[in-house]
């Protein structure tokens, strides 16, 4: 049942041996150790869970492990190659988290928000992150650490 | 006080570059080995049955299942106030969802497959969902021993300030009696009277519940849990599980970071599931791993009350009684929520002075899933009644809704409801700074004919419900570099506890915060704490932490006297070091000898690693008081208190409201990190939005919850935020908090509901009585309206 594939995972070439049902979710955590992406609801509604695939955000709750044979996923992990991102610092900073378990997908998702959109205006932030819950923060301290990091435009 | 250093700086976050790196763990980010197995458990689909049968072959039978677990095997009962709450099922099923019996299996996947073979045979009986059903129809309310949903409720063990009633659903009757009310209702220039109601609510917490347990074959048993209350849980697994053998020293719980709590992860619901299956597979682990389904079934929910308020008053606004009932939907296990219904019945006055008071806070067991423990234990609920009503009666008497208020808010000194004096505290301060903020009579007028303004406005109030010896501690030790290791068991659930601990014996010790490293409890390890909960660890715990850094103090100065001769009068901390008074160039850094000590001429040492330590209870506090009348303890430390307003926009024809403001202000003794009263300020106010305008738990017919999930219980995202939050801070020392500093975690939920019914009200004219006040309502109520 199980088949080999061959991910480039966070910049590193990895064959994984995956059960055609596994969850590409429970692939990174539990057979390649990566823990910043997390299930909050494993339906796809809050956004914890959230990796990039060739660059684009999925949540990977709702990806299967096999589908990303031959693609390159990037987790948090990932991403601090080159020390903490601009917008990591500002989240630092602004006490953006509280409890913190939503960071992980947070950041992922604002990433790839700045990588395609460097000058968002706040609305287009507040739609870009829409798709992340969090229940601590009520959200303001996260968007604020977003737009620092832009020089956001009205 | 002098100058503050460290207190009262917004430093940044002591957990914050490991929960930006990812780098924080929760417990299911642990490894915990091949050995590890996991449950699955196996759920009533009926809310009120008798279980008759459980065939449990056929999951036996399946390859990769390593054990099935019935209630046989525990027929115990455990709980935090009253010991209602069944490890399994015993004969009777009391909510959708229960549980019954358990798999325990290589995968999560044989499991959930073999949990679905167990075949339980049940008897149906006829559910009880709501108050109204439980009660029955009799004026004492003693209903036949078969609509009893807990008929042995008369032997089960609870704290003394319970009073459950005989022959009825009633767990706990809380009440209050002060002066006369029948004169003072004669005495009144009107009497008004209306009835709330509030639904039940999920905390949502993004981490779901998760549990880890280990007997290993020395026979310790190891719990690795998501929650706020490490020692409580340690102590409930013993009393649970002592019929095995096991006591407190045999019983350990780790806790690592927790994803969010609100309450939800207060106490012991889910865990002991864990606890108790760990010990049928003695050396290996089990994992207990709720489902975001079950998260929302089988944890805490808030509870929903029907609140009947009769309020009379003078013609120039002033108070003079007030009956509050609030009747709880308490659900099938009341362990920790019968003692919201209690905390809400002793505050349901709110913060006014109310001569004349008669309160009935009926604690009501249903046939729903078990209320308890929510952000604002209780407050929320009732002041949502009260708040709303005060502006209908402001309104009657043609009186300003906030001159209502200021008429008759409370003042230090104020009698309560119990006869115990009101703290220190800055409410008029409170409601003259949000008055200004939301420029309060300025009315704001839309160009759109579709859309109407209306503000709000709230008073709020809460104090810590806990037994009167809830407790913390802390060992304070020192590292080679004068770095600090805090040893605490409270949790850090984001509100930024570690990090205001860290401050207060920064301040102290006259160390910078990031040389302080707080780390999380580990029972075996950290010294005791009650539970993080109540909005009161920052004022007890930091209690705690300030007497150990103050002990540590004392150590190095007699040390320092001790080795070099010096006057300990004389000697001060500054700069990581001990200095002197009297001498300038005395200079001795904290890292040269908190580890080593201080040699002298001879090659020998003084002193030695020196490790501080705290401990804090308030001892003033009593539960005990007239259980006829609630009169004559003291059950309540202290009330932190504030006031809130909002601005709204809604749109006539959708019903939608927009939230272009809200302002809070709130009275935090001494705010220890502002910017951490802020986070907390911007988060309870949308939690509160989103009780009042978008959540609602819809449960059909037969009692089964209908939207547990994000897609149909929806929780506000980055879309719904308010465009403007104004956080005011103000700072009337607590005399008995650390540096001055009082709680203020929930209290930022609590007003948002009545505020938003009030900003409605003020836009349309309309009086919505019943939570939640959705667009879909609000759209509703406007087109049935008569004029």
């Amino acid at each position: 049942m199980n088949q080999e594939i061959k991910v480039m995972v966070n910049g590193e070439k990895r064959k994984i041996e995956v059960k055609p049902t596994d969850i590409l979710l429970d692939v990174l955590r539990n057979k390649l150790g990566l823990k910043s992406p997390k299930c909050g609801c494993g339906r796809g509604d809050c956004g914890t869970c959230t990796v990039l695939i060739n660059g684009k955000s999925v949540k990977s709750c709702l990806v299967l492990g096999i589908e990303v044979d031959g693609q390159e996923v990037t987790t948090l992990e990932g991403l601090m190659d080159n020390g903490l991102l601009r917008v990591q610092e500002k989240m630092l900073e602004g006490n953006s988290f509280q409890c913190g378990f939503c960071a992980p997908g947070f950041i992922v998702m604002s990433h790839e928000l700045l990588e395609e959109n460097p000058g968002p205006t706040k609305e287009e932030i507040k739609e870009a992150m829409a798709g992340n819950l969090c229940r601590c923060t009520g959200y303001t301290p996260i968007l604020e650490a977003i737009e620092k990091t832009c020089g956001c435009k009205e | 006080m002098g100058n503050l250093k460290y207190v009262g700086k917004s430093v940044v976050r002591q957990d914050g570059l490991e929960k930006i790196t990812g780098a924080a763990q929760y417990v299911d980010d642990l490894d915990f080995g091949q050995h590890l197995l996991y449950a699955a458990i196996v759920e009533s689909p009926h809310a009120n049955a008798e279980i008759l049968k459980i065939n449990i072959k056929k999951a036996q039978g399946l390859e990769g299942v390593v054990r099935v677990v019935t209630g046989d095997e525990f027929p115990y009962r455990f709980g935090l106030y009253m010991h209602d709450r069944y490890i399994f099922a015993q004969q009777r099923v009391r909510f959708v969802g229960e549980q019954v019996a358990a798999v325990i299996a290589r995968t999560p996947e044989i499991a959930y497959q073999a949990a679905k073979l167990v075949e339980v045979k049940y008897k149906v009986l006829k559910p009880v969902l709501s108050v109204h059903d439980a009660l029955g129809v009799h004026q004492d309310f003693e209903v036949e021993k078969n609509n009893m949903i807990h008929p042995d409720l008369s032997e089960y063990k609870h704290v003394p300030w319970f009073f459950p009633k005989d022959k009825t659903n009633i767990a706990h009757f809380r009440k209050i009696r002060k002066g006369n009310m029948e004169e003072a209702f004669k005495s009144a220039d009107h009497v008004f009277e209306d009835e709330y109601s509030v639904p039940r609510y999920a905390h949502c917490a993004i981490e779901n519940h998760v549990a880890v347990g280990l007997l290993d074959h020395s026979k310790r048993l190891t719990l690795w849990t998501a929650s706020q209350s490490p020692h409580t849980q340690r102590h409930l697994f013993a009393e649970a599980l002592s019929p095995l053998g096991l006591t407190h020293k045999d019983i350990r719980v780790i806790t690592p970071y927790v994803g969010g709590g609100f309450g939800g992860k207060a106490g012991v619901s889910m865990e002991i599931l864990a606890a108790a299956l760990a010990t049928t597979v003695p050396g290996s682990p089990v994992k207990v791993l709720w489902n975001r389904s079950q998260e929302f079934v089988n944890t805490y929910q808030r509870q929903g009350v029907n609140a009947k308020i009769k309020v009379g008053v003078k013609n120039n606004g002033e108070i003079v009684a007030l009956e509050q009932l609030l009747y709880w939907d308490a659900g099938a296990y009341v362990e920790y929520g019968a003692n919201v219904v209690n905390a809400a019945g002793l505050s349901a006055t709110g913060p006014y002075r109310i001569p004349n008071v008669k309160i009935d806070s009926v604690c009501v067991y249903t046939n729903l899933p078990p209320g308890g423990p929510y952000r604002g234990f209780g407050y929320s609920e009732f002041l949502f009644g009260l708040e709303s009503h005060f502006n209908e009666i402001a309104k009657k008497l043609n009186i300003d809704p906030v001159e209502f208020r200021e008429i008759n808010a409370i003042k230090e000194g104020d009698e309560l409801s119990y006869g115990a004096k009101m703290n220190p505290n800055g409410l008029m301060e409170a409601i003259e700074k949000v008055k200004k903020e939301i420029e309060w009579g300025k009315k704001d007028k839309s160009s759109d004919p579709n859309i109407k303004i209306g503000k709000g406005f709230s008073l709020f109030w809460k104090a810590p419900a806990m037994p009167p010896n809830a407790s913390s501690t802390c060992f304070l030790k020192f590292n080679e570099d004068a770095s600090i290791n805090l040893l605490i068991s409270g949790m850090e659930i984001g509100q930024g506890y570690f990090t205001v601990m860290g401050q207060i014996a920064a301040e102290v010790l006259q160390i910078p915060p990031e040389k302080i490293r707080c780390v999380t409890p580990d029972t075996d390890r950290n010294p005791y704490e009650w539970q993080t909960v109540a909005s009161h660890i920052t004022w007890s715990c930091g209690n705690a932490v300030k007497r150990a850094a103050e002990d540590a103090r004392d150590q190095i100065l007699e040390v320092v006297h001790r080795a070099l001769n010096k006057k300990i009068e004389d000697l001060y901390l500054e700069d990581e070091a001990v200095k002197s008074k009297t001498e300038r160039d005395f200079n001795l850094p904290l890292k040269d000898f908190v580890i080593n000590g201080i040699g002298l001429k001879d090659g020998t040492f003084r002193g030695g690693p020196i490790v501080g330590r705290g401990m804090y209870m308030p001892e003033f506090s009593s539960a005990l008081s007239n259980p006829e009348t609630g009169q004559g303890g003291k059950p309540n430390v202290h009330y932190t208190v504030g006031a809130a307003a909002c601005i709204i926009k809604i749109d006539k024809e959708t019903g939608k409201v927009q939230v272009p403001k809200m302002v809070l202000a709130v009275d935090a003794g001494k705010a220890l990190n502002p910017d951490l009263v802020k986070g907390q300020i911007t988060g309870g106010l949308l939690q509160g939005l989103a009780t009042v305008l978008y959540e609602d738990m819809r449960f059909d017919k037969n009692g089964k919850l209908l939207n547990s999930n994000f897609t149909d219980y929806k929780i506000p995202t980055t879309l719904d935020v308010p465009d403007e939050i104004v956080p005011i801070i103000i700072e009337n020392p607590q005399s008995d908090g650390p540096f001055g500093a009082r709680g203020i975690g929930e209290h930022t939920m609590i007003p948002v509901a009545p505020m938003i019914g009030n900003a409605i009200e003020d836009a349309l004219g309309i009086r919505m009585r019943h939570m939640p006040l959705t667009a879909e309502k609000i759209c509703m109520t406007q087109l049935t309206r008569r004029d």
